[in-house]
């Protein structure tokens, strides 16, 4: 992990290269996140992928309602040479839920991005197959957002088989 | 239903395929695609592929997971921290105190508490149990997709020997719940020491009997040796860790990089192998069995004395005898049972090193005793996503084997 003070050389170099994209910075428990405004986070991603972070290690989405804006997403970059990890973060309002993909950078982000669209409702723009992944694809919602509701699920018996959507013989 | 196409239709063709014929196609000859499982026995759960063949030859393959999908990190949001941890170890169900061990660190690492020291090294011998336990029904299932079925039953055979230990640490063979956020439940039994250094000491010697079944073996040879070759660069830009990115000759283990819970007390060597093939799969997790074993004993033998739980009674139960004597221990246990603890707000991200690679947990707490967001990076999630780069171009028989070799555990996968 970089120190406070690395991290914040990382982020200034970031701020050089890329006017207005980094937000925030944040050392916290010694992990390091850098918060980035979502239109640019591709650009920073290859930045900080030639600065050796080049293997994305995971990909996931949160929730933080009620705050605005609500849905998150993070990226954990790892440097194996260096053995370092560092968080990148964008926040993206519910009614523009737009991310641009990284599939191409790491085809390896696929699966996790299509988990988060599945779960959250994030669009990543560019992404090669954009489907859900874990719920059925006539699934209607994004069941882990904070208010979602639980329990809600209705039990199909014949009487009332034809009243729940997306479902048919 | 009205004309046209059904949902069920409309679903599959959203489905897009990249597969083309690679020269002329004959008169008799087409591009056929067509589903291998989610029923099928060599898809190690519910899995399902749809290959397009070239005759033989597979051209693509697309993975459809979510069949076991059973919502675990949007239930684990509604449990008290403690009481997610037999949640979460339902994920990957053959690598259930990794899982617990993932979601304890991050939520330890979030209340900034730290380990007795005895715990860390009970935590590194259920865990390298654990992993023997995974590469034994890794290999004993492999084996039987390859016809040997000989090997699966002298594999399970070991195999419950390492559930006999763990009934007896912590009363249940498998979803122990042995793994607090602070340490272990309980202390190892009287007695349970030998017995598990009676059983690294057989492991070895029945861990060179499957070897001498398998390596020598002209039918596993040709089905494993060069085959589902995929180089380092593409495992990497997949995201793919543990024993598949390792059996391509790169030594990146989470337990020497970046220790956790004391391995870095141990000495043990990574195996690695050279070209990537199957075969170097099941030799990179056949010698892992050996390191685990040799971590056990060094475990066992500087086991330190001590607590194996944090003293701090604002996280972990005060001792059931102090219930009847202490009011200060009652109203501890009653609070910690009912509402559960509260860990300060935050995000951190735990990684360790599961029997497939990368298990990472990322926790957000906003304050409350319930977490506000668990996500588990779970390795046959991102490892299956190997199945087109090391199947494509190859024989449908030799896929069964890389499948095989990918070790995906479904559990994990949809969560």
């Amino acid at each position: 992990m970089p120190d406070p003070t690395g991290l914040e050389l990382i982020a200034q170099e970031l701020r050089e290269r890329h006017p207005g994209a980094v937000l925030d910075t944040l050392h916290f428990r010694g992990e390091a996140t850098v918060a980035v405004e979502a239109r640019q986070v591709r650009e920073v991603l290859v930045t900080l992928r030639e600065k050796g972070y080049d293997f994305l290690s995971s990909l996931h989405g949160v929730d933080y309602y009620p705050e605005e804006p609500r849905l998150g997403v993070h990226y954990q970059l790892l440097d194996m040479s260096a053995v370092d990890r560092i968080c990148v973060k964008v926040r993206v309002p519910l009614d523009d839920p737009h991310v641009p993909s990284v599939v191409d950078l790491w085809p390896g982000a696929n699966h996790p991005e299509r988990e988060v669209y599945d779960m959250f409702g994030v669009v990543f723009d560019g992404h090669p197959d954009l489907r859900r992944i874990l719920m059925p694809e006539d699934y209607e919602g994004h069941p882990q957002r904070r208010d979602f509701p639980i329990g809600g699920e209705p039990v199909i018996f014949t009487y009332n088989e034809d009243k729940i959507p997306g479902w048919s013989r | 239903m009205s004309t046209g196409l059904s949902d069920y239709r409309r679903q599959e063709q959203s489905i897009t395929y990249t597969a083309e014929a690679t020269g002329e196609m004959g008169l008799e000859q087409e591009l056929l695609t067509i589903n291998m499982g989610p029923h099928h026995p060599s898809t190690h759960g519910v899995l399902r592929l749809i290959l397009t063949l070239e005759g033989e030859v597979i051209r693509d393959i697309k993975p459809v997971i979510g069949y076991v999908h059973t919502g675990i990190e949007k239930t684990a949001e509604q449990k008290s921290y403690w009481k997610v941890i037999p949640v979460v170890e339902r994920m990957d169900y053959l690598s259930y105190y990794f899982n617990a061990m993932a979601f304890c660190s991050a939520v330890e690492k979030l209340l900034e508490i730290e380990v007795p020291k005895r715990a860390q090294y009970l935590r590194v011998i259920h865990m390298e149990l654990n992993r023997i336990m995974s590469h034994l029904v890794w290999l004993g299932t492999s084996c039987i997709d390859l016809g040997a079925i000989g090997v699966w039953w002298y594999c399970f055979r070991e195999r419950e020997a390492v559930l006999d230990l763990f009934e007896m640490s912590s009363g249940q063979r498998m979803h122990t719940r042995y793994f607090q956020v602070g340490g272990v439940i309980e202390d190892i039994p009287a007695g349970w020491a030998e017995r598990v250094r009676r059983f690294t000491r057989t492991m070895r010697t029945r861990a060179d009997q499957y070897a001498a079944l398998l390596d020598r073996n002209e039918i596993f040879l040709q089905r494993m040796r060069h085959t589902g070759v995929v180089d380092q660069r593409t495992l990497l830009d997949l995201g793919v860790t543990g024993p598949l990115l390792r059996a391509t000759g790169h030594p990146w283990d989470l337990r020497k990089a970046a220790p956790y819970s004391s391995y870095e007390d141990f000495r043990f060597k990574i195996p690695v192998g050279t070209e990537g093939d199957n075969y170097d799969r099941y030799r990179v997790r056949h010698a892992e069995i050996y390191e685990s074993c040799d971590i056990i004993d060094q475990a066992l033998e500087g086991l330190p004395e001590g607590p194996h739980i944090t003293p701090d009674r604002k996280v972990a139960l005060p001792p059931r005898h102090e219930l009847a004597t202490s009011m200060e221990a009652l109203i501890h246990h009653f609070k910690l049972v009912t509402e559960g603890f509260r860990v300060p707000p935050g995000e951190v991200y735990a990684p360790i090193e599961s029997p497939r690679g990368e298990l990472g947990c990322f926790v957000r707490s906003d304050g409350s005793a319930k977490p506000a967001r668990v996500h588990m990076r779970d390795p046959s999630f991102v490892n299956l996503q190997m199945t087109a780069a090391a199947g494509r171009d190859t024989y449908l028989a030799d896929f069964v084997a890389t499948l095989a070799m990918i070790d995906p555990v479904l559990g994990g996968v949809d969560r």
